[in-house]
């Protein structure tokens, strides 16, 4: 009885402040994004409000809190509210099986620094960014406007071509570990981090993760110049900032996976496993910024070209040549 | 191979990451115009302070947005000068054919560029203004 009280609140403790930390950082990841971003084009970035423009998230908490929230009268109204609920839910549920740290003694009792330590955890993981995409869909879909359908049309298109792949390039990574489990995944990266086993499953899945959060060079659901924003475009208020803070936190938690799979997650000298695996998913970020600040977007049929004809066929010979080194050692 | 452009421009980037922006920080820091900068038109001013202006009308003729209103009058010794002398801020398009056109070099452009008022009335220019335009700056 007592076991169980205790773990109840161990998870809700551990909840709590993960999805405190993770609204923070996604609050100062946008800060920090458009802060890199100006530097990569030898701009300053925003540094307005406050000391080097630190309390610009918070302006711009306050900004999207107050417009004026509106419904399209062409928009399905439940399915329009539910899209960005469903995007955000997506995105933060998937943090709960990563794992962020080793196991600490605390109160007498071993606390794992990991909210469900589920043996399915990778599945757990794939299984909820394709509940993020339906987010996305949904919600261009239901907005009555025909740049935001073409937005999810888009956004359906490239969810199934880059789950797959992606979804094949993890399976290296497995094999290697022998488990689904995300802690015996790092754990089996003691001796050597996967990278440099799987040096193409890492790059690759740098791509794929990129398609899968609907990044540059893969934002086809909303292209700009082309869809004025697509699936989010009727989007205002509140509403709107869920589907960025969905976007946002997605990224970081692609960022966590690339760190859990190939980066050896909390696992490093010197310093503590948490410190490790921020620096970690920070080092992959900065990556993503970086290359969004460097590539123009693709065409929407090389997208889908590169995504069945090169990332598909590759995944599949990384998962054969994995199996067949694995099953000869 | 197609990927070493990939890494070209990544480096690239990279680079201009670690250089120093060339943003100037506005409000802060003011840009000193270029020499030849055509900005806000300011009177010639003779010893008395008093423009040198002879109101021939050339540059009234030259104007291509005809944005100059000129009213003449004559002094005891017979020279004229400008009663009123009037440039409507919002049609002018800062082209200088009043300064080129003008024979005693009274009407020039400066380098202000700063031309933000809460009014339209405010943006017209008139002789007095025109007199102390760069008055207690430089």
């Amino acid at each position: 009885m007592m076991d169980a009280v205790f773990f109840v609140a161990e998870s809700v403790v551990k909840s709590v402040l993960l999805i405190g930390v993770l609204l923070t950082f996604f609050a100062y990841l946008t800060l920090a994004e458009r802060k890199i971003l100006g530097r990569f084009q030898i701009r300053l970035g925003p540094n307005r409000v406050g000391p080097w423009g630190l309390l610009q998230p918070v302006a711009d908490g306050i900004k999207a809190l107050t417009k004026e929230d509106m419904i399209p009268a062409a928009a399905d109204k439940v399915v329009f509210v539910l899209g960005p609920a469903v995007a955000v839910f997506a995105a933060l549920s998937m943090f709960a099986v990563i794992p962020f740290g080793g196991t600490i003694q605390l109160f007498g009792r071993d606390i794992k620094l990991v909210i469900g330590d589920v043996d399915i955890g990778l599945l757990f993981v794939f299984a909820f960014a394709t509940l993020g995409e339906y987010g996305i869909v949904l919600g261009g879909w239901s907005s009555g406007n025909k740049y935001g359908v073409l937005g999810s049309l888009r956004a359906a298109a490239q969810m199934i071509s880059y789950e797959v792949a992606l979804g094949l390039i993890a399976i290296g990574t497995v094999i290697l570990a022998g488990s689904l489990r995300l802690t015996d995944i790092v754990e089996a990266q003691r001796g050597m981090w996967f990278i440099v086993y799987q040096p193409f499953a890492f790059l690759l899945y740098l791509i794929a993760g990129l398609a899968e959060i609907n990044r540059t060079p893969f934002d086809m659901p909303e292209a700009e110049s082309e869809l004025a924003c697509g699936f989010n475009i009727e989007y205002s208020s509140m509403k709107f900032a869920l589907y960025f803070m969905a976007e946002y936190v997605h990224m970081i938690v692609v960022a966590a996976i690339i760190t859990t799979l190939f980066l050896g997650g909390w696992l490093g000298p010197w310093l503590p496993g948490p410190l490790w695996f921020f620096i970690k998913v920070c080092a992959v970020i900065f990556f993503f910024i970086w290359e969004r600040a460097t590539f123009p977007r693709l065409r929407y049929d090389h997208i889908m070209k590169f995504g069945w004809k090169v990332l598909l066929p590759v995944a599949l010979a990384n998962v054969v040549v994995t199996a067949f080194v694995v099953a000869l050692r | 191979m197609i990927v070493l452009p990939l890494l070209k421009g990544l480096w690239l980037t990279l680079r201009r990451f670690f250089s120093k922006p060339i943003t100037v920080q506005y409000p802060d820091v003011k840009r000193v115009p270029a020499p030849r900068w055509r900005g806000m038109h300011y009177f010639d001013k003779d010893a008395k302070g008093e423009t040198t202006c002879v109101a021939c009308g050339l540059c009234v003729a030259v104007c291509p947005s005809n944005c100059i209103y000129l009213e003449i009058g004559e002094r005891e010794d017979g020279n004229r000068y400008p009663i009123r002398y009037e440039i409507d801020g919002l049609r002018c398009i800062f082209c200088g054919y009043c300064q080129e056109a003008c024979p005693v070099n009274a009407i020039r452009l400066g380098p202000g560029y700063e031309y933000v008022k809460y009014s339209r009335a405010d943006f017209t220019l008139t002789k007095e203004s025109l007199l102390s335009m760069y008055e207690g700056k430089e």
